[in-house]
Order: C-alpha cells, then sequence, then structure tokens
C-alpha cells in the first residue's frame, strides 16, 4: 500500500474544491543509475475521486506527470460534512485510497 | 505590384502580427510566471510529508538511549517547537557553543537518545535513495514558526562573535572562481538564468530568502535543509566542501538569520 496522501476538501457556493497531494515517486523508466541501469518505471497510472458512491473524478496519469503530483478539481454539490474518498492505481498494480470531509 | 512580391509579402506579415503577439506576452516577466507558478503549486507543498515525517521522528524512541526528543531544548525549553526557529542560531548554556537548528538537533540526538556524533553526521542530507532524520526533523520543527517573526539576537558575545564572523564568510572572496556570497548576493535586481538573485545586503531580499528555507526542491523531489543551502552554496563556489553543522557555517546563518530579522519565517517552502 502506498503513502498517505493528504487531502481537504470545501464547499463554497455549492461547488466542491478538492486539492489532493499524492506521494508518489512517478520514475519514469527512462532514467538511469550512474552505473547505466535503467530505473524502472513507476507511476500512477489512474486516480479517481467518489462522492457518496458517484465518481466524481476518473483521470488516468502518465510518465510525465511530477514526482509527489498536486491535483484540485471542482464538482458541482457536495455537502459540508460528507466524505469524500480518492483513490489511485500504479503500474505496478499498488493502490492507496484515502478519505476527507468535506469542510463548510 | 506584381504578383510574385504579394506572395513574398504574406508571410512577412504573418511573421509581424506573430512578433506583435510575443511582444505582449512577455509583458508579463519571467520572474512573474515564476511567481504564478509558485503560487499555483504552494497549496501542495510535498514538504508537508517531510514535517510529518519529521513529527513522527520527534516523537518516536530512537538510539541506544530509546529516548524520543521530546525533552530537546531548542532555545525555548525542553520540548519546545513552537517559535524556536525565529531566535535560532543561539548560544547555549550547556554546550557553551553558538548553534542553529541543526547543530542542536545533533547534540539532543546524541545527548537524549545516544547517537555518536559521526552517525547523524555521517550523510546529513537526504537523497532519492534514502531520506535523511535529521533534515525531515528540521523540517518539522521549522514548520511550528510559521507566521512569527524572525528575531535572532546577538546580545551574547559569542552570538555577536559569530555574526562577525559570518559577514565576513559571507564576503570572502576565494577558490578556483575567486567567488564570495556576496558576489551573487550583494547587487539588486540581477538574476542567474531565470532566477532572480536576492541582495542579501537589502533587508527585505534578506527576509523573503531566510523565510523561505528550509524548501521542497521540485528539480529533485526533495525537502532541503538550511544546511544544505549552504552545503550547495560553497560547491557552486568551487569551495572546499564545509564540515556538517560547522562553526563556519552556523556563523554565516547567523549572519544571514540576523539580516532576516523582523521579517515574518514563512517556511517550508517550495522552489522550482
Amino acid at each position: 500500500m502506498g503513502n498517505p496522501m493528504k487531502i481537504r476538501a470545501a464547499v463554497k457556493d455549492g461547488v466542491t474544491e478538492v486539492k489532493i497531494l499524492m506521494q508518489h515517486e512517478m520514475e519514469t523508466g527512462l532514467r538511469k543509475e550512474a552505473d547505466g541501469t535503467l530505473v524502472p518505471a513507476w507511476f500512477i497510472t489512474e486516480v479517481k475521486a467518489q462522492y457518496q458512491g458517484r465518481t466524481v473524478l476518473e483521470t488516468q496519469f502518465g510518465q510525465s506527470v511530477s514526482k509527489n503530483p498536486y491535483l484540485l478539481f471542482r464538482f458541482k454539490g457536495g455537502v459540508a460534512g460528507e466524505k469524500i474518498t480518492v483513490s489511485w492505481l500504479d503500474n505496478k498494480g499498488d493502490t492507496r485510497s484515502d478519505e476527507v470531509s468535506i469542510a463548510g | 505590384m506584381n504578383n510574385s512580391t504579394v506572395k513574398k509579402l504574406i508571410p512577412l506579415l504573418v511573421l509581424a502580427t506573430s512578433c506583435a503577439a510575443t511582444a505582449a506576452e512577455s509583458e508579463i516577466s519571467d520572474s512573474d510566471r515564476i511567481a504564478q507558478y509558485r503560487e499555483m503549486i504552494s497549496d501542495g507543498n510535498p514538504a508537508d510529508f517531510d514535517e510529518m515525517r519529521g513529527e513522527e521522528l520527534w516523537k518516536s524512541v530512537a538510539g541506544p538511549k530509546q529516548a524520543t526528543l521530546e525533552k530537546c531544548d531548542l532555545g525555548k525549553g525542553a520540548g519546545v517547537v513552537k517559535g524556536v526557529y525565529t531566535e535560532l542560531p543561539r548560544y547555549f548554556k550547556d554546550t557553551g557553543k553558538v548553534q542553529d537548528l541543526e547543530s542542536r538537533l545533533v547534540t539532543c540526538m546524541t545527548t537524549l537518545q545516544g547517537i555518536p556524533e559521526e552517525v547523524i553526521t555521517a550523510k546529513p542530507f537526504a537523497t532519492d535513495k534514502k531520506a535523511s532524520d535529521i533534515s525531515s526533523l528540521a523540517t518539522y520543527v521549522v514548520g511550528q514558526s510559521k507566521g512569527i517573526k524572525m528575531a535572532v539576537s546577538t546580545k551574547h558575545p559569542q552570538s555577536k562573535e559569530a555574526y562577525e564572523i559570518g559577514k565576513r564568510i559571507f564576503n570572502y572572496r576565494a577558490g578556483p572562481y575567486d567567488f564570495a556570497c556576496s558576489t551573487c548576493h550583494a547587487t539588486s535586481n540581477v538574476r542567474i538564468r531565470m532566477q532572480d538573485l536576492p541582495n542579501l545586503n537589502v533587508k527585505k531580499d534578506a527576509q523573503t530568502a531566510y523565510a523561505s528555507w528550509p524548501a521542497y526542491r521540485v528539480s529533485q523531489g526533495l525537502t532541503r535543509s538550511f544546511q544544505w543551502r549552504l552545503n550547495d552554496c560553497f560547491r557552486q563556489q568551487r569551495f572546499p566542501e564545509p564540515k556538517f553543522a560547522s562553526e563556519a557555517t552556523v556563523a554565516l546563518t547567523m549572519f544571514l538569520a540576523v539580516s532576516a530579522n523582523g521579517g515574518e519565517y514563512a517556511g517550508p517552502g517550495l522552489k522550482r
């Protein structure tokens, strides 16, 4: 299981803004060690956010996304106190899921 | 005008309009763009993860003495971390020395936890393979001074002396490039590649610069401590590598911290 994410979510005027900071190496698979051996690719391929059983964000990540990526998105609706769940999947099949309550 | 001249003119016109567009866009300067970029990502500073790691280490038992660092005195009494960074470096009675945050953490780790100094200082900087405990601890401690004004004292004669030595080091030209810190950091409105260089003799610049370290370096994917910052400055000047947390680095830190007095501490920061 991957390292915890840092998620903040707040609703304002009926729109919920979600800020996600993920902890991940995001190796491109193109980088070499000092001795020339290739550092194997290791990156997040999919990020999903769910609210009340509904998918509010589904996105694909690739090699060009930086280490420890930061993602911000907004969706219509969302009630303060309700939970939002964010999860990612990487190319090694590892996953991480964290949830946070929406702030008012 | 014959037909072929018209044909030649068309690409020229296109070129002229695209030039005009570029001129309008470049009214936003490169440093503004960097500032914009910083603002965009400042919300999600990965240094937060290092802060969390540091807090965990602070509260965990370690070393031969199986103790935590919660009794560590960083200047405001045993265990106090809130606001301590804004008064460091300072003179410590128990060691009889002026110490910066990192050298003080070494003292705590040796005295409280019994970890030999050589073990702590052997590899004090994080790499992409291995995190550095002392660096994470420093990130945690500085985070507890966010929003507090820098107030480093030079009242004690040894602090005053450290400040003077630091000032001399700042202006000391040497090495194969005949460089000093002041070569790059004592002139206003200059830059190196895309980066604006702070003039550390100007209060406002010194405050902003000092308040933003330690910082997460996006290009390195690591949180860097202040000792690392100085170490890298000396490397860029092609000086011999300074000893970690040595008297000279503490003195230089003292000079820079005092120069930043009155400024609000804003770290851990975020750099390109």
